[in-house]
């Protein structure tokens, strides 16, 4: 196959690995901080995407545009999620938390089931089938747009988290728990808003993946799946390392979906996955672990 | 009497950090040797190491002959060298009994066999009676016996104790330290202790070594460390001679 | 023998559970062909259930691709039986070190690199979905059109073949059943169950009093992947047909752990109450909903996880335990 189709592919790749990347992002806040195991995301990223699904079939709004409140909505719920049923189990064993967010991700995927039915929906765009071209390379429109949104909202959250006060106390509650409990942040507080943001996180990504993907109600699980090798690979505690995990993720799908059979292409995210378990677990960009 | 334990430069850093700096001394078969010195001078990270916990930097660990250097804390376990933990860890939702059975089971394959030894220890730690109480419902002087018992049960040539005596009052403390001397005295068991309670260091041990910033300052029989000056300088002040 | 097998169990606990068992065994002279169904799902859960259970309830290592034993057992089972006629009791022999030799490959990454807790499950779940992806390419089973074992017509019961009235089916899982209670009560009272047990309430003080916690968590991930090796022979050979999306697919996994979860982790007769509980609840909703026509995919699944989110806010010990107590049947503290 002509070097340029590969070229194209691998862009394209990228633009989506980035729409993974901020995916991941809001798995990493939320583990980095609040130490939970959101085993939901994939389904809340599916409810963002449902959302911006009905929303725009209902009133014709560019699904972009639709992005802060579509991220608002889902802040809303990580952050009840976590005042309500997560922090009251703090002190319980680690699976328990993780085993919680099973049930609910049990139970998102098959409400959504249940409401919209098992049909794949997309969201058509006047720009869905054009294509741009930057030099010798061609990609999809949609996937530019979506590429750039994800570089725009991954700057912001950077922002916050280097700039705000909210952010610094975040990162302090990050780091030593107790301490900020003894500087007296209200760490239960900051948790909750933590996983808002990392739910906010999803509910953008989810708004720029109807663009590039076909709504089902069961892709939870696999982002879910894919969020974590991300994550891994990038390197826990690491938000840097989740864009470049998703880029390198996002890239090799497509090129090994160009090699193999398409279907094929998760595989290689878990070879990957055990790849980077093997011989650097502590991810590309993580710290060793503790 | 030869040594059962040898530690030769034995050293730990963390990164730029030196816990233990090339500690070097002898624990002979039988006797009870004491270490002691402020907190932060490294004296569990001494211990994690001679337990297997923690591969040491530099320098070499002898145990009965045979070096112990890099062992896992299992295999060092399975050497003969039992130990406990500074803030006790009994398996919480496992009874007393089952507790101690576990420790039995290292050199025992029937568990019949490893329950009537497992209550022989229960009964000279004073918990027969509590032997199916589940530990995390145990008070604390009862959770550090616990812990004791199930490292006896492992038949070990050294037991390393690290401040079992914390948080205990004086009868209490008395008891440990009688029930101590008899292991010794009767079993032959040679222990190494992590001890800051001093009532306990001067009842029971027969050499003491002093630590201060990893680095070993003073070693001798206690009549002698207590009145070493280096030593009440850092650690003992003026007031507990 | 028999004293090792009863020592310690409260008689009261004997009798009820020889109540049950009888019970069991009689069942099919009384209910009907769709509760006898229900009947042999909720013991094939049991089955499953109990098999996982040896890796998390024992061991500790929380599993959530579990149907990746499943899926090998079936597919190995059915694949020699299809092309070269040999018998599902062989099969299951066959699908034993497959099963073991994964569990142990997943053991190993997981053990060697201490990958544990949450990190271990999504380990365990990476490779279900590979094994799942995986056969849909293996052109020798089929992938995705399915592999289908072929069913005589005479309703003759073969045991040999696994071939037979759904009565013959539920003895052999009853029986399945049984024979796994019986080896996880044999195991918890060995020298392995208690080692198991230490490393599950504390792998550094367990590491502390002598034991090779590596060892013993691979003996508790190929044990537990061997024995629920059998659960997919069974599915195979009640079913016929294997499609590799419905056999190693995460809900699977998921509906393998409600049970356990449900009935009480750790305890031997938590994960058989579990099934009973759980799948006899769903049916009854999905008999509910059919009797008033409505079809509605997914709510039976909306539904366990409903009940599987009350158990773990409201129930954490799973239900047995306090029926347990208020029975007074709880054997010695374990």
């Amino acid at each position: 196959m002509p070097l340029d189709v590969y070229l194209n592919v691998a862009v394209g790749g990228v633009l989506t690995g980035l729409v993974y990347g901020l995916m991941a992002l809001g798995l990493s806040v939320i583990f980095g901080v609040v130490r939970v195991v959101n085993f939901a995301h994939g389904e809340m990223m599916t409810i963002a995407m449902y959302i911006a699904v009905v929303l725009f079939s209902a009133l014709h709004v560019d699904p972009l545009v639709l992005l802060v409140p579509i991220a608002a909505v889902l802040f809303a719920f990580g952050y009840v999620l976590q005042a309500a049923l997560i922090n009251p189990f703090v002190r319980r064993p680690e699976h328990t938390q993780f085993l919680l967010l099973v049930a609910l991700a049990l139970i998102i995927s098959n409400a959504l089931l249940i409401v919209f039915g098992p049909d794949a929906r997309a969201v058509q765009t006047s720009y869905a089938l054009d294509s741009m071209q930057f030099g010798p390379v061609i990609v999809d429109t949609a996937k530019v747009y979506a590429g750039a949104a994800a570089i725009i909202v991954t700057a912001a959250l950077f922002g916050f988290f280097r700039f705000t006060l909210v952010g610094k106390a975040i990162r302090a509650c990050a780091d030593n728990y107790t301490g900020a409990l003894v500087v007296g942040l209200d760490v239960k507080r900051l948790y909750a808003l933590t996983f808002g943001l990392g739910t906010a996180c999803v509910g953008a990504a989810g708004t720029m993946a109807v663009l590039i993907i076909d709504t089902t109600p069961m892709l939870g699980p696999g982002y879910t799946l894919l969020a974590f090798v991300i994550v891994i690979t990038g390197g826990l505690g690491s938000m840097p390392g989740a864009l470049v995990g998703g880029v390198l993720i996002g890239v090799t799908e497509a090129i090994a979906g160009l090699l193999f059979t398409p279907s094929a292409k998760s595989m290689f995210a878990f070879g990957i996955l055990v790849l980077v378990l093997l011989f650097r677990p502590q991810g590309l960009l993580g710290r060793r672990a503790a | 009497m030869s040594a059962l334990l040898s530690l030769q430069g034995v050293g730990k850093r963390f990164r730029g950090l030196v816990a233990v700096d090339r500690v070097s001394f002898q624990v002979p078969e039988g006797a009870i040797f004491a270490v002691i010195g402020p907190n932060g001078a490294g004296k569990t990270t001494l211990f994690n190491m001679i337990a297997g916990a923690l591969e040491p930097s530099e320098g070499t660990i002898t145990f009965a002959g045979a070096a112990t250097t890099g062992l896992t804390a299992d295999a060092v376990c399975r050497r003969g060298i039992a130990r406990t933990f500074q803030i006790v860890r009994p398996f919480p939702a496992l009874s007393v009994e089952d507790n101690v059975i576990v420790g039995a089971l290292l050199h025992r394959h029937d568990v019949g066999a490893a329950r009537a030894h497992a209550r022989a220890l229960l009964q000279r730690l004073d918990l027969y009676d509590k032997r199916h109480r589940i530990a995390a419902t145990l008070t604390l002087p009862d959770r550090k016996r616990l812990e004791v018992a199930r490292a006896l049960a492992t038949g070990p040539r050294l037991l390393l104790l690290d401040e079992v005596m914390a948080g205990l009052r004086p009868t209490e403390t008395d008891r440990m330290v009688a029930i101590l001397r008899e292991l010794n005295r009767e079993g032959g068991l040679t222990i190494l202790l992590i001890e800051h309670v001093m009532r306990a260091v001067m009842a029971l041990a027969s050499r003491v070594l002093v630590l201060d910033h990893g680095v070993a300052i003073a070693e001798g029989a206690p009549e002698a460390i207590v009145r070493d000056p280096a030593v009440v300088q850092s650690y003992l002040g003026a007031e507990a001679v | 023998m028999i004293g090792r097998f009863t020592a310690g169990v409260a008689p009261r606990g004997a009798l009820l559970l020889a109540l049950l068992f009888a019970a069991l065994a009689a069942a099919p002279w009384f209910v009907n062909d769709y509760l006898l169904t229900v009947l042999i799902i909720i013991l094939y859960f049991a089955y499953a259930g109990q098999a996982w259970n040896i890796m998390m309830g024992f061991a500790g290592q929380l599993s959530l691709g579990h149907a990746l034993y499943v899926g090998l057992g079936s597919y190995v089972a059915a694949t020699l039986f299809v092309r070269y006629g040999v018998g599902p009791w062989f099969g299951f022999l066959a699908a034993i070190p497959v099963a073991a030799a994964c569990g142990g490959a997943i053991g190993y990454l997981a053990f060697r690199f201490g990958v544990a807790g949450v990190y271990f499950a999504i380990l365990t779940i990476a490779f279900a979905e590979f094994a799942r992806i995986g056969f849909d390419h293996f052109d020798f089973v089929n992938g995705t059109s399915g592999l289908f074992l072929p069913v005589s017509e005479h309703a003759r019961t073969d045991l040999w073949r696994l071939r037979g009235s759904p009565t013959m089916f539920y003895y052999v899982i009853l029986a399945a059943t049984v024979a796994a209670f019986a080896l996880c009560h044999l195991l918890m009272r060995s020298r392995i169950g208690y080692f198991w047990l230490a490393i599950r309430e504390d792998e550094e003080a367990a590491r502390a009093a002598g034991i090779d916690t590596f060892r013993y968590k691979m003996i508790a991930v190929m044990v537990s992947a061997a024995v629920t090796s059998f659960a997919g022979v069974f599915y195979a050979f009640f079913y016929n047909n294997l499609f590799p999306e419905q056999v190693f697919g995460i809900s699977r996994s998921i509906e393998i752990i409600l049970g356990p979860i449900i009935g009480g982790i750790g305890t031997l007769f938590g994960p058989i109450l579990g099934a009973f509980v759980i799948t006899g609840l769903a049916e009854t909703l999905t008999s509910l909903m059919s009797a008033y026509g409505i079809d509605l995919p997914g709510a039976k699944q909306v539904f366990d996880g409903v009940c599987l989110l009350i158990v773990i806010v409201a129930l954490p010990e799973g239900v047995w335990p306090p029926l347990a107590r208020r029975l007074g049947v709880m054997k010695e503290p374990k």
